[in-house]
């Protein structure tokens, strides 16, 4: 129990960190951000501006420290302001969230699963015929940056071959609806950011698992296991892989920065209206309030990730239940 | 010190001694040789430097001209086609070598330097700075890098290229200073650096001279992994708009594709998939001598032929 | 030799490097008799974990079988497919090693593995599995109740004896044994030992056991294979070897460092230098660079193994050839 608590302290102190970081940036950085925003918006009333200063703390007299605790209530109470265009940002967030959740968490499980399986059986048979035609092919993928094998796709699939469309998450002019043609619709949408995305990470994953494997393996246990006779399939499964997962696992939970940094140049360059698209938008119209919240949502995403992948380790690993 | 005679455990240890004064740089210089990954990738590397040093050799075309046919695709006077302006994207290609690489060795090399300082001094100093450092870094692994880069780049848009690539720094030493940290914790106990401290030598000493020596290996493929990254990165960064766009680099070149909707036929599809491709190329180049260099400095990791097995089938 | 448990002949293991291959264990012949107790002595790095690893064919890579036999119950288990191999594995013969927190899997009760092994290898029912499980930490004198138990959750010796309860889970005929008690503390260790005797008596398995402490199997085994730099030096009954002063001047070497809190006080001798680097071995004897009595035939000649009375040797101070001609070196010999 003091390994969660341990944990827990952790998760605290990086939403901690986060907030504050969040807090002091516009505050520390060279420009008078109030007018930037304010610039941005298009027909606000001067009080609009005097309130944007007041939110950054320029050209105001105010208790910095007031300032730090408003804000973070304020965050806590899901208030963020409202955007350039004068809506909440709490809506715009809340109608853009669902898409990305969407591709991000089956691009995700299916990365995920596919590495896993894969790295292990190529770990496993060493030298053999996976595990040669496996490395170099990975790298070759993972030296393309994620942008870059979309904008492949696309132009493989989408604008050559036509089979997909190459922008957006559903067509333009149909109305949401769970009918299948239009669960048809976003399914073809979807379909090659997901690609880009899975072979992107599932390409990370398999590297870094059948390293993890390859370590074990040489564990004495291993050997052990096979001195004792025991099928290799059960010491494949048994003795390897969970002992290779299951330590790692808080490190695969904090790879999912890496993913939502995917995930936003994925959703860029497909056009795709997901939080990432929304969070590139907001950088270029400057939309501060947006952004500062988008950031945090990224921030909480990758703790609550790392969290759960604390509490199942704590589960699954017999050694963090003592002291 | 005498070389260690051949241990019968058979595990595989995380960190050879390899890196040991002279005679082992010698070691070190043929076990890159002998290793087909570090000599492809050197050799790429080198020829990509070459580019970066020599453009002239390559094209006598200035990028920046806009005097050319808009938008055609690949021809003889042209061999990567032409930009939304008029620009030949072949030399543009060519003369955006240098900052491209410039930005990925300096960016790479500084996320190093801060990764090998936090990394080896919380594994070598221990109890409370360990504990202070690993939260310290944990926070810096947690933060999603790209939305902060993106952020970072957004407040600095202006600031030009240096800033960036203090941006890509900050945001990306964490990953190395955890895998240095571990790699350094598993040294620690290690035999010949009790000696040292036995003998009375200072920590810095040690570090220096005892610690950094034998991890030489990983930190070349710490650089490499980083340069790796730093390369997509910064490429993803520029693709934004977020860089620097006044300047010619891969990044730029692809930004402003993607905004003359190059890959959608807009315009030529060559403009967006030369800079592409040479991203991969660069990228490769160091991913080749980092998973080298991980095979060097852990055995277990290289290539291994089924033994022989005098079995009956 | 007929009735030979275990024959081993010209067993040679190379690792294989980038840098060319090293001969870890180079050519070793070795007779095991059922119910024999056979000590494997040597310094770190000359073989023995190895050799004994290659003859239970648990080699892994870099490590290769390069030559030999090893013939086990009249079979070659170096010509055995896998499949052959997995049936005879702990059933017929079991190992024991070094560190049982490395040996045992740290993510799983000793139940569960005891339990592993036994449904590898037959159809036991969940309650004839539990019971043979507890009847065999009973053996080595470990409460039943730490079945539950995950291996960091036991002491050392606890941990130790429960492998070796895992090892006699199929009463097999062979036991090898590298270095169990390196890990535990001199009290710890003579209790292990004793208890490993007895074991040995009451169910007649025999013991390879391999250790560079010359102490720890003097009492208990009765022949003694003495290794060096990847060759079998001296091999002989143990008491031949502790009656009268040991024959090969490595073994001499070993004993002479070892102090007998019975005898007469004496001074403590080590053996000079280090062993040799076998990637690249000495000339002639390997022993050579060491040897307080080396000839000069010794650096380019390299000895076989000769028969001396009961044991066998491989120095050239045995080879009659070479002795006769140099008269005076015969003081060098003891009788």
């Amino acid at each position: 129990m003091r390994y969660i608590a341990k944990r827990l302290g952790l998760f605290l102190v990086t939403l901690w960190a986060a907030l504050t970081v969040n807090f002091l940036l516009p505050r520390v950085m060279p420009g008078n951000e109030a007018e930037a925003v304010y610039a941005s918006m298009r027909n606000a009333p001067p009080s609009v501006l005097r309130a944007l200063e007041v939110e950054f703390g320029v050209n105001v007299k105010q208790n910095v420290v007031l300032t730090y605790f408003q804000y973070l209530g304020n965050c806590f109470t899901g208030q963020f302001g409202l955007t350039v265009d004068r809506v909440p940002v709490m809506t715009k967030i809340m109608t853009s969230l669902p898409w990305t959740l969407g591709l991000v968490g089956v691009a995700t499980i299916i990365s995920f699963g596919l590495g896993t399986l894969l790295g292990v059986v190529a770990a496993w048979r060493r030298g053999g015929k996976l595990d040669s035609v496996l490395p170099p092919l990975l790298f070759i993928v993972t030296a393309f940056p994620v942008f870059f094998l979309g904008l492949l796709l696309l132009l493989i699939f989408a604008v050559t071959l036509g089979w997909f469309p190459t922008n957006g998450n559903y067509s333009l002019g149909s109305t949401p609806s769970l009918s299948p043609a239009f669960i048809g619709d976003v399914l073809s949408h979807a379909f090659l950011p997901a690609l880009t995305l899975v072979l992107t990470l599932a390409g990370t994953w398999v590297y870094t698992m059948r390293n993890n494997m390859v370590t074990t393996l040489a564990e004495d246990y291993v050997r052990m296991a096979r001195a004792k006779g025991l099928a290799p399939w059960r010491i494949m499964l048994d003795y390897s892989a969970r002992n290779a997962i299951l330590p790692n696992l808080t490190g695969f939970a904090m790879q999912m920065g890496f993913v939502l940094g995917g995930a936003i140049l994925v959703e860029y360059t497909f056009s795709y209206p997901g939080v990432g698209y929304l969070f590139f938008t907001a950088t270029d119209t400057h939309d501060l309030p947006l952004m500062e919240a988008l950031f945090l949502l990224f921030t909480l995403a990758v703790l609550i990730c790392v969290l759960a992948a604390d509490f199942a380790t704590a589960v699954l690993d017999p050694r963090t239940r003592e002291t | 010190m005498a070389a260690p005679a051949m241990e019968a455990n058979l595990s595989a240890a995380p960190a050879t001694q390899e890196g040991f004064g002279r005679a082992s740089f010698q070691r070190f210089s043929a076990a890159i040789l002998r290793n087909r990954k570090a000599t492809a990738g050197l050799l790429l590397l080198l020829f990509l430097a070459f580019v970066a040093a020599f453009p002239q050799v390559f094209t006598r075309v200035d990028p920046n001209a806009a005097i050319y046919p808009q938008a055609v695709g690949p021809s003889g006077a042209h061999w990567l086609g032409t930009t939304q302006v008029g620009q030949d994207v072949y030399a543009q290609l060519i003369w955006g070598t240098r900052l491209t690489l410039i930005i990925t060795v300096v960016a790479g090399g500084g996320a190093t330097l801060l990764s090998v300082l936090f990394g080896v001094a919380a594994a070598y100093f221990g109890g409370m700075v360990d504990r202070v450092l690993s939260v310290f870094i944990d926070i810096f692994l947690i933060i999603p890098t790209l939305p902060l880069l993106i952020i970072l780049a957004a407040y600095l848009t202006g600031a030009g290229t240096v800033a960036i690539i203090a941006a890509l720094i900050v945001t990306g030493w964490a990953f190395s200073a955890r895998q240095l940290r571990s790699q350094g914790l598993s040294l620690r106990t290690r035999d010949f650096l009790e000696a040292a401290r036995v003998r009375g030598e200072r920590s810095m000493y040690v570090i220096f001279a005892e610690i950094l020596p034998t991890m030489t290996s990983l930190l070349v493929a710490n650089f490499m992994g980083l340069a790796t990254y730093m390369v997509a990165t910064a490429a993803g960064l520029q693709f934004l708009g977020l860089g620097n766009t006044s300047e010619v680099t891969w990044g730029t070149m692809l930004y402003y594709a993607q905004n003359n909707d190059a890959i959608q036929g807009g315009s030529n599809p060559w403009w967006a998939l030369a800079p592409g491709f040479a991203v991969v190329l660069m990228g490769v180049a160091f991913a080749l001598l980092n998973y080298a260099f991980d095979e060097i400095g852990n055995p277990a990791l290289r290539a291994v032929r089924r033994p022989r097995a005098r079995r009956a089938a | 030799m007929p009735g030979a448990l275990l024959e081993v002949r010209d067993l040679s293991v190379d690792y294989i490097t980038d840098a060319g291959n090293v001969r870890a264990v180079d050519q070793v012949d070795l007779d095991l008799q059922p119910g024999e107790f056979l000590g494997v002595v040597g310094e770190s790095g000359c073989g023995k974990s190895t050799m004994v690893f290659a003859i239970a064919q648990l080699l892994f890579p870099p490590a290769e079988i390069a030559g030999g036999s090893v013939t086990f119950k009249g079979q070659d288990m170096v010509r055995l497919g896998d499949t052959e191999l997995r049936h005879i594995r702990w059933r017929d013969y079991s190992v024991v090693m070094q560190s049982a927190m490395n040996a045992l899997n740290p993510m799983k009760s000793i139940e569960a593995q005891f339990r592993d092994t036994m449904r590898a290898h037959g159809d036991m029912g969940t309650e004839e599995i539990r019971e043979r499980s507890a009847e065999v930490l009973r053996i080595v004198g470990i409460d039943p109740v730490h079945l539950r138990s995950y291996p960091h959750q036991l002491s050392g010796g606890m941990r130790q004896r429960a492998m070796i309860a895992m090892a006699l889970l199929f009463t097999p005929e062979l036991v090898m044994m590298d270095e169990p008690t390196s890990a535990l503390d001199v009290v710890a260790q003579r209790s292990l030992m004793s208890q490993v005797k007895q074991l040995q008596e009451r169910l007649g398995f025999a013991v390879i056991f391999v250790t560079h402490d010359m102490s720890v199997v003097a009492r208990y085994s009765d022949r003694l294979l003495v290794m060096y730099a990847g060759q079998v030096a001296e091999v002989g009954p143990t008491r031949a070897m502790f009656e009268s002063p040991p024959l090969h001047p490595y073994s001499r070497g070993l004993l002479d460092a070892f102090p007998s809190i019975h005898g007469p006080r004496r001074e403590l001798i080590g053996i000079p230098g280090s062993p040799p680097d076998l990637g690249r071995p000495p000339s002639g004897c390997r022993f050579q660079p060491r040897c307080p009595v080396a000839m000069p035939p010794c650096s380019s000649v390299p000895p076989r193994l000769y028969p001396v009375r009961r044991s066998q040797v491989r120095c050239l101070l045995y080879d009659e050839a070479i002795t006769e001609a140099a008269p005076e070196r015969q003081a060098a010999v003891k009788p």
